[in-house]
């Protein structure tokens, strides 16, 4: 099963690569990982995406929780939540294309931000699927570069990751 | 008071209380190491090679229960520190390692004796720090003291740049530490208490298995009188022995790869396992399919991470072990709850015969000395007595069987790690802590040579450990492995080319002896135990083909040993 663990952390030197080096030792899976700074400078929210049986998610939200560094963390997963991924994507965009790409970016809700006479500059935000859909959609001769921001989210309704 | 980072270092190791540290000076420490030169509370211990200097601060704190302080150089200096941190790691031993580092503005360039020295040891720490202001210093201080002593011990390493050590702060011992990050529990989960009391009080073969966690959190006292209240089994891992009397009738020995028959039979047929401070190592479960797979399990535990982690088990209990346990005797006392005295009878009645078996007698020789044989009497002749450390091998494995001991802190090992050159430091570590008492370093000639040069150091400072070298002339562990599995290829198991240990300590100012008919062990070993004031380094030269039984061979169950 696919999860997502949103984890505050102290925003100190050497933090994520705790976290990181914490992944890879133990040989735990990362999908995606990203972080930065809260609103509150001391302290960093990170977004882990992750695989595993219920034993090995547990092992990992034990583990993470060990982490001197780690103040708090919650498998969004475990209850509603939203789950936004930033795409961005350069596409060669040429005679017919061009048409088929615009149309292509306003059924998937994204917009073009860079154009030049041959090229397309696309940004998309979404779940990652509707990220890998949009990827799929276009034809694969046209991508020239992808770049995606790694999957962050946060609980639904009234439950909030805060200390 | 303003005092410089190196001042702040050694005032700060004096307000801690700290009295030994174990170190070795280089360039990045001498600010710290002149700071030591002008104050008489903390005694420098000055080792050999660092390997020795964080093996010999574990010793003092696995002898103790408190912290122990090493202090090394950048670079090489902490390179070599790694060994002794991840073998206190592994064995959650209180550890805190102070680290020299390159000046902060020349971090990163590749200066000369410069390593990473957060970023290498970071997966073999409980935490780590570098200092960059040397205002941070007393509080980074206070802060690897606290987490290196609470919830599940573990090392701590802080390493100071040079110009942290010659910067200037105000200093004050700071008392109090807050961190909003970790907060170890301590008391047990009272519903999960009595769930787990039921389930004690209901068992028809009970077994209690317990770690090394027992010792870290002090709660041998309770966990003797509460097995001793209710009648139950017990078996100590190799990192628990000394938990419960060893001599006790209650007490089934050490289980696992090479624990007793009766204590393997007993963990693979009971119906409720209560599982305390230990972690379901691989060398205990075997292989975990089949481990205890007709017993619910209780676990009671400080580090949440090690529960469900190998086994699944069924009552988990988050806390220190001591108060849990001081829980549980609270309310059998107050409920007046009784075991099933018939259903234990048969119990006991099965174990026996289990225990008829012997399965830890061997072939005595007047030829040559069997090895068993010199640590049966090692026993005798320390009267149980001794504070025992061991090397890693066949010699751990047969002191760990043949010693008994008593009570906790006195069996010093490298469980978790395994690492052979533990020994003599860990010894001197020991000696430090426990001037008066008899210190023993059982170890092998391999082993032995890892930190050899250690002999140099008790020399320096008069400890007079007894070193009990089983000389086989082989990596006996592997060579037995090698027989076992890999039908007798004896690579490069045969020690070729020893010294003459006698002459070897001779030459290192201690005295020295070889003992070549079993005849001599009795006297030698008494002869040895009088020179109180003289390290004595006895080479037992023993039978060369001795293997460990029992074994359980890697993978297999419990219940699949290979008796003699
Ligand atoms: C540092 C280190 N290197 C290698 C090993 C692998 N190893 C485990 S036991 C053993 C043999 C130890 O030989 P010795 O000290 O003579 O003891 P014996 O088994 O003969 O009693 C070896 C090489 C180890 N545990 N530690």
């Amino acid at each position: 099963m696919r999860h997502i663990i949103s984890i505050l952390l102290e925003n100190e030197a050497g933090a994520l690569s705790r976290v990181a080096g914490l992944f890879s030792a133990r040989g735990y899976n990362i999908e995606s990982l990203t972080v930065a700074p809260t609103e509150d400078p001391s302290l960093s929210r990170m977004t882990v995406v992750t695989r595993g049986s219920d034993e090995i998610i547990e092992q990992i939200t034990k583990q993470l929780n060990k982490l001197i560094d780690v103040v708090k963390l919650q498998d969004l997963t475990e209850g509603a939540h939203i789950e936004r991924e930033m795409l961005l994507i350069k596409v060669k965009a040429v005679d017919g294309a061009r048409e088929e790409l615009m149309r292509l970016t306003d059924i998937f809700r994204g917009s073009i931000i860079d154009v030049t006479g041959q090229t397309f500059t696309i940004e998309l935000t979404g779940t990652s699927e509707k990220l890998d859909a949009f990827i799929e959609a276009v034809d694969d001769k046209l991508i020239l570069e992808t770049v995606r921001s790694g999957v962050t989210g946060i609980a639904r309704g009234e439950r909030a990751l805060r200390l | 008071m303003e005092l410089t980072g190196a001042e702040i270092v050694v005032r700060f190791l004096k307000d801690e209380g700290v009295k030994y540290v174990f170190g070795y000076p280089g360039g990045a420490v001498l600010h710290i190491y002149d700071a030591l030169y002008k104050q008489q509370d903390v005694e420098h211990i000055l080792v050999r090679h660092e390997q020795g200097a964080t093996h010999a601060a574990d010793g003092y704190a696995r002898a103790t229960g408190k912290p122990g302080v090493a202090l090394v150089t950048s670079g090489p200096g902490a390179t070599n520190a790694v060994t002794g941190i991840a073998t206190a790691y592994m064995d959650s031993i209180p550890l805190v390692v102070l680290t020299g580092q390159v000046p902060t503005h020349l971090i990163g360039n590749d200066a000369f004796q410069e390593v990473d020295s957060v970023g290498i040891t970071r997966p073999c720490v409980k935490h780590n720090f570098l200092v960059k202001d040397v205002r941070d210093l007393a509080m980074i201080l206070k802060k690897a003291f606290y987490i290196a002593t609470t919830g599940r011990p573990g090392p701590v390493v802080v390493d100071i740049p040079k110009d942290v050590t010659a910067a200037k702060a105000d200093y004050k011992y700071p008392k109090q530490i807050a961190l909003r990050s970790y907060r170890p529990v301590t008391k047990g989960h009272i519903g999960q208490i009595k769930r787990a009391l039921k389930l004690m009080m209901a068992a028809e073969r009970p077994m209690i298995y317990t770690g090394g966690g027992v010792i870290l959190g002090g709660g041998s006292g309770s966990l003797t009188e509460l097995t001793r209240l209710l009648g139950f089994p017990i078996t100590n891992t190799l990192m628990g022995l000394g938990a419960y009397p060893g001599t006790d009738k209650q007490f089934l020995g050490m289980l696992g790869m090479h624990g007793t028959y009766e204590a393997n039979m007993a963990m693979h047929h009971c119906d409720v396992l209560i599982a305390i401070g230990a972690r379901f190592d691989d060398r205990v479960t075997g292989n975990v399919e089949k481990f205890c797979s007709k017993a619910k399990i209780i676990h009671i535990d400080i580090d949440p991470s090690s529960i469900s982690k190998n086994v699944r088990v069924d009552i988990p209990i988050v806390g220190n072990v001591d108060n849990v346990l001081k829980e549980m005797l609270r309310i059998i006392k107050e409920k007046n709850l009784k075991p099933r005295r018939e259903a234990l009878k048969a119990w006991w009645a099965q174990i026996e015969e289990w225990r008829a078996t012997d399965c830890l007698k061997y072939q005595q020789s007047d030829e040559v000395i069997k090895p068993q044989y010199v640590l049966e009497q090692l026993y005798k002749v320390t009267r149980g007595n001794a504070f025992v450390t061991s090397d890693v091998g066949q010699h751990q494995m047969w002191a760990a069987q043949f010693y008994k001991f008593d009570k906790p802190h006195r069996w010093i090992n490298s469980g978790g790690l395994g690492t052979m050159g533990f020994g003599l430091p860990a010894a001197m570590g020991a000696q430090f802590a426990h001037p008066r008492s008899t210190v023993v370093c059982v170890t092998g000639e391999g082993s032995i040579q890892m930190c050899i040069q250690e002999l140099s150091t008790c020399l320096q400072y008069g400890l007079p450990i007894k070193i009990v070298n089983l000389n086989n002339r082989y990596l006996g562990m592997v060579r037995q492995w090698q027989e076992f599995f890999y039908q007798g290829r004896y690579a490069m198991s045969y020690m070729d080319a020893l010294p003459d240990f006698v002459r070897l300590a001779e030459s290192y100012g201690h005295v020295g002896m070889r003992i070549e008919k079993p005849a001599e062990v009795v006297p030698a070993l008494k002869e040895a135990m009088k020179m109180k004031d003289r390290l004595v380094f006895m080479d037992f030269i023993t039978d060369q083909t001795e293997n460990v039984y029992p074994m359980i061979p890697a993978g297999a169950g419990l219940n699949e040993m290979i008796l003699v």
